[in-house]
């Protein structure tokens, strides 16, 4: 059992044990003879009582139990069927005197109870009786819960028995769980009193301040009131959050047959030998049910229907992010045209969240095809150039156009209504103090974004997020302990931060050599040297062909999880748009990073247009623990078909476990350039290894092949 | 001083499984399977499988081995679907698994699956979580996880799902650390991690780490070092145990 010492034996009580243990040890051996044999007489069963009541873990003896009350039930009449179900609830009672945690014995009073046997009055007596000896007892709470609902004991009484017990000990985590547990049910009900949330919310945080304030280090209140601030931003409905082509873009395609475009460019050979046109959809959650139905898509161009993909690092059918790639090359496009591409999306019902909820508003986007016939030299990439990552190599851009497609910082925020605001407005100025209180700092961090989330774009009022910055860098010295999650968070919202507009975007955009605006611009985003330990704002950056992200700490690029999300009790919604959105990328940097394990690079396999890689100077082949072996789609997981024999034949006599998930992050990648020195794992062997993986490559380790 | 700490841990363990007559190992006599798993997998950490007499052990397994598939604690005692992963993963730990018939214990472990999805124990019905973990955690140990219903499976796990990112044993029950291994566990051998809440859960387990250094299993409870498995190896699959301190 938790929390008992381990004392060495003094002698006397070395034979008191030993006598127990013998008197214990002759016990269960007459009891499993019985069992064995299938002896159910009054002594047996006497003796299995006594049994239980010294070793209520003794699983066997209570199904002996059950098979006993069975086959004495079927020997008698009615009368003495109550007494039985009575003396088998005496024996639980019993035995959980000696252990309050025996699943066994919990059970078996379930057992007992679903035949229908005892009172309301007798099971809430027990209850009483466990809260009193120990209010956390998570047995008695799901027994309570059990019975409860047997009994048709209503919500509203158990959400009163929670203000009781609440009452006498704020600081019962317990009871406040069960609290979000009956509140989510009433609400999704909506029960009488139930219905208008944002009443019902506002009493919860006033409640919920005695088990914050009180004492800033009792973590009972801490998480429901971040369920409350989730219940009260969240917003059910999917609904589309950026796209590219954004709203307004002009797109121009240079003919030569050739498909390049101002904002495709030429790093964008994969596109361009392809001749597809990618149209990226980016929602607020994961939906399914995209296709050209619930999708329309109308222009003169096309002829045919189109298939939308769920953009899912694990094969699913449901997605944040959606493509479908236009063929341009079986159109007949005239030059100097320009073409109208309109998108209606969720006019019609089809679309749905994980939890069932349909497409909000419907809306439409449209944008510009125009063919031109100017034709450009292919960039560095294409041609099997070293990709340069150099400072002379880039030049700032001084301003872009607004209906340019290559930056792009169009985004759909869903309106919200005013108590939400009002509400977290009010909840903010609780939490004001100065007070060097971890609690406080972080909540009153979590409410900034929460209300900047929840501005409506036109009304610019004063954005917080240097103030939360502040909080972040702060807490990382309040609280060393948990200083990596406070900079997580950081990175997350500096990162929000710079991907929010044009404005704060610009900063970091450049040209790469000779582009500018007027000929084949293309634009690198540098994100180098910004501390950054974790990405995310990817559905803000659909439009980027060449990123630079080296001489940061990031350990993945994982799809992430914004800070609000829903909790719905049955099924959850996520939040989960990773760096698979990025279907433009092309060129990336992620040298001198802290890239642990190549399954860290699980979401690249989804970017068809990827060509020049740089992960120097990471982990690479350093960790023994792979934190993202079961985040990552593949055969541990159940979740890929590996290309065993092909990677038989690639590895050869090389160490399969050091290869093979290198194997399943590039065999379906198109590199031409890829750069893996500075990495424990890429000594010579591993170098072989991988130009066989990657037949397309020309360039390794900045040397061509 | 690490060798010497080392050979006092082999010696004991092997003590353990010698002293069958103390009061300890008479009242834990029905989870002795547990045990064994316990036991052998450190030994196997150490280096010192071989100290073990493979056959007896083997042997004392296949006699708990029950016709119905299952496996129970001890001789004499019930199967149950706790006794039947750890003697799989005992056969399994010693290579020994083609000595039984593995789509017998894939039968009996597909026979407790219920219609929502979730795991009982055994006949008698108690429904857990960590039931949910066993039986995808055995499948897949004997590579038969797709007998089972994986999605229904899941979306039991999903439903115990709580406020706090957490997982309890059945649905509306509280989080805990051990729960919470069990049901990150499961999802992660069906690749369905998408489908946790890593960044509010990671917080919550992160905040198990007390002032001593310890950590508990929920908040405002005492440490115990056996959370710091519970808590570290969820960490480590969700991939927030940078996280926390390792002080």
């Amino acid at each position: 059992m938790h929390g008992r010492p381990r004392k060495p034996l003094k002698e006397e009580d070395e034979s008191v044990l030993s006598a127990k243990a013998e008197k214990l040890h002759s016990l269960q051996s007459q009891f499993l003879a019985n069992h064995q044999n299938r002896i159910y007489t009054k002594e047996a069963l006497d003796l299995s009582a006594k049994l239980l009541e010294i070793n209520p873990e003794c699983y066997t003896a209570w199904n002996y139990r059950k098979l006993a009350v069975q086959h004495n039930l079927s020997e008698s009449n009615s009368d003495s069927d109550a007494s039985l179900f009575d003396q088998e609830l005496k024996v639980v009672e019993n035995a959980l005197k000696k252990n309050f945690k025996s699943y066994g014995a919990w059970h078996h009073r379930k057992w007992v109870l679903s035949k229908g046997h005892s009172s309301i009055d007798n099971e809430l007596r027990l209850l009483n009786d466990f809260q009193k000896a120990d209010a956390r007892n998570f047995h008695a709470w799901n027994y309570r819960r059990f019975v409860t609902a047997l009994m048709k004991i209503s919500d509203e009484d158990e959400l009163k028995y929670t203000e009781k017990v609440i009452g006498v000990n704020f600081s019962n985590y317990s009871a406040w769980h069960n609290r979000s547990v009956l509140l989510s049910t009433l609400f999704k009900r909506k029960a009488e009193g139930f219905s208008h949330k944002e009443k019902v919310l506002q009493e919860e945080y006033k409640y919920v301040h005695s088990a914050i304030f009180t004492d800033s280090d009792d973590q009972s209140g801490w998480f429901y009131h971040l369920w409350l601030i989730d219940q009260t931003v969240k917003n059910d409905a999917p609904l589309l959050v950026s796209s590219w082509p954004s709203h307004g873009a002009n797109i121009t395609l240079n003919g030569n047959n050739s498909l390049h475009g101002s904002g495709l460019s030429l790093l964008n050979s994969t596109l361009s030998d392809t001749k597809t046109l990618p149209v990226i959809l980016c929602f607020n959650q994961a939906v399914e049910g995209v296709n050209s139905s619930t999708v329309v898509v109308k222009s003169e161009l096309l002829k045919e229907d189109l298939v939308w993909k769920p953009l899912s690092t694990n094969n699913s059918s449901t997605a944040q992010v959606w493509v479908v790639y236009l063929n341009m090359g079986n159109m007949k496009l005239q030059l100097s045209k320009t073409y109208s591409i309109e998108i209606n999306i969720g006019h019609s019902m089809g679309i749905l969240s994980s939890n069932g909820y349909h497409y909000g508003a419907p809306s439409q986007i449209t944008f510009e095809v125009c063919v031109q016939t100017a034709y450009t030299e292919p960039v560095d990439g294409q041609r099997g150039k070293l990709t340069s990552w150099k400072d002379n190599d880039f030049r700032k851009i001084d301003h872009f156009e607004e209906s340019n497609p290559a930056v792009s910082a169009d985004h759909h925020i869903p309106t919200t209504s005013n108590w939400c605001m009002e509400a977290i407005d009010e909840e903010i100025t609780n939490f004001q103090d100065l007070s060097d209180c971890k609690i406080r700092k972080l909540t009153l961090a979590r409410l900034l974004i929460a209300l900047d989330l929840l501005s409506p774009q036109h009304d610019k009022r004063k954005n917080h997020t240097e103030e939360v910055l502040k909080l972040y860098t702060e807490l990382m010295k309040l609280d060393p302990t948990h200083s990596l999650y406070y900079k997580d968070e950081h990175s997350l919202l500096l990162l929000q931060q710079i991907t929010s507009s044009r404005e704060s975007l610009i900063p970091y955009c450049h040209y790469y050599k000779d582009a500018s605006e007027t000929n084949t611009s293309y634009v690198c985003l540098r994100l180098q040297n910004l501390s950054l330990s974790r990405m995310g704002s990817f559905e803000n950056l659909l439009w980027v062909q060449m990123l630079d992200l080296s001489h940061n700490e990031l350990r993945s690029i994982e799809a992430v999880t914004i800070a609000f999300k829903k909790l719905e009790k049955g099924l959850t919604v996520n939040f989960l748009t990773g760096l698979e959105a990025m279907q433009l990328l092309s060129c990336l940097n992620l040298s001198h990073n802290k890239f642990g394990s190549f399954t860290a690079l699980g979401p690249l396999r989804l970017l068809k247009s990827l060509k020049v890689l740089n992960i120097s100077c990471n982990e690479l082949g350093s960790h023994s623990i792979d934190t993202r072996r079961y985040l990552c789609s593949s055969p541990l997981a159940h979740s890929e078909v590996f290309a065993w024999d092909r990677f038989e034949i690639l590895c050869g006599s090389y160490s399969a476990t050091k290869f093979w998930e290198a194997f399943l992050i590039f065999e379906s990648l198109n590199l031409t350039d890829l750069n893996i020195a500075g990495n424990a794992v890429a000594d010579e062997n591993f170098a072989s290894f991988i130009v066989k993986v990657l037949p397309t490559l020309k360039l390794l380790n900045d040397e061509e092949l | 001083m690490g060798e010497l700490v080392a050979e006092k841990r082999l010696r004991y363990i092997l003590s353990i499984e010698k002293k069958k007559d103390s009061f300890e190992s008479v009242v834990m006599e029905h989870l002795r399977m547990n045990g064994a798993y316990w036991g052998l997998t450190t030994l196997d950490l150490l280096g010192k499988l071989d100290t073990v007499d493979v056959d007896e052990v083997v042997s004392w397994i296949i006699s708990c081995h029950h016709h119905d598939g299952g496996f129970a604690g001890n001789v004499g005692h019930d199967p149950h679907i706790l006794y039947t992963l750890s003697a799989v993963q005992v056969l399994a730990l010693f290579n020994k698994l083609h000595l039984i018939d593995a789509d017998k214990v894939t039968n009996y472990i597909v026979s407790l699956q219920n219609e929502d999805g979730s795991f009982s124990g055994d006949i008698w019905g108690e429904v857990d979580t960590r039931f949910s973990y066993i039986a995808i955690c055995c499948l897949s140990i004997l590579r038969r996880l797709d007998r089972i219903n994986v999605e229904n499976a899941v979306k039991y796990i999903i439903s115990c799902k709580n406020m706090d990112g957490g997982f309890g044993c059945t649905p509306g029950g509280e989080s805990h650390a051990g729960q919470i291994f069990c049901c990150v566990g499961a999802l992660a051998i069906t690749g369905s991690l998408d489908l946790v809440d890593k960044d509010l859960l990671g917080w919550w387990l992160c905040e198990r780490q007390v002032k001593s250094g310890g950590l508990n299993g929920r908040p405002e409870k005492l440490p115990d070092v056996c959370y710091s498995w519970w808590v570290l190896s969820s960490l480590i699959m969700i991939d927030r145990v940078h996280w926390i301190s390792k002080g």
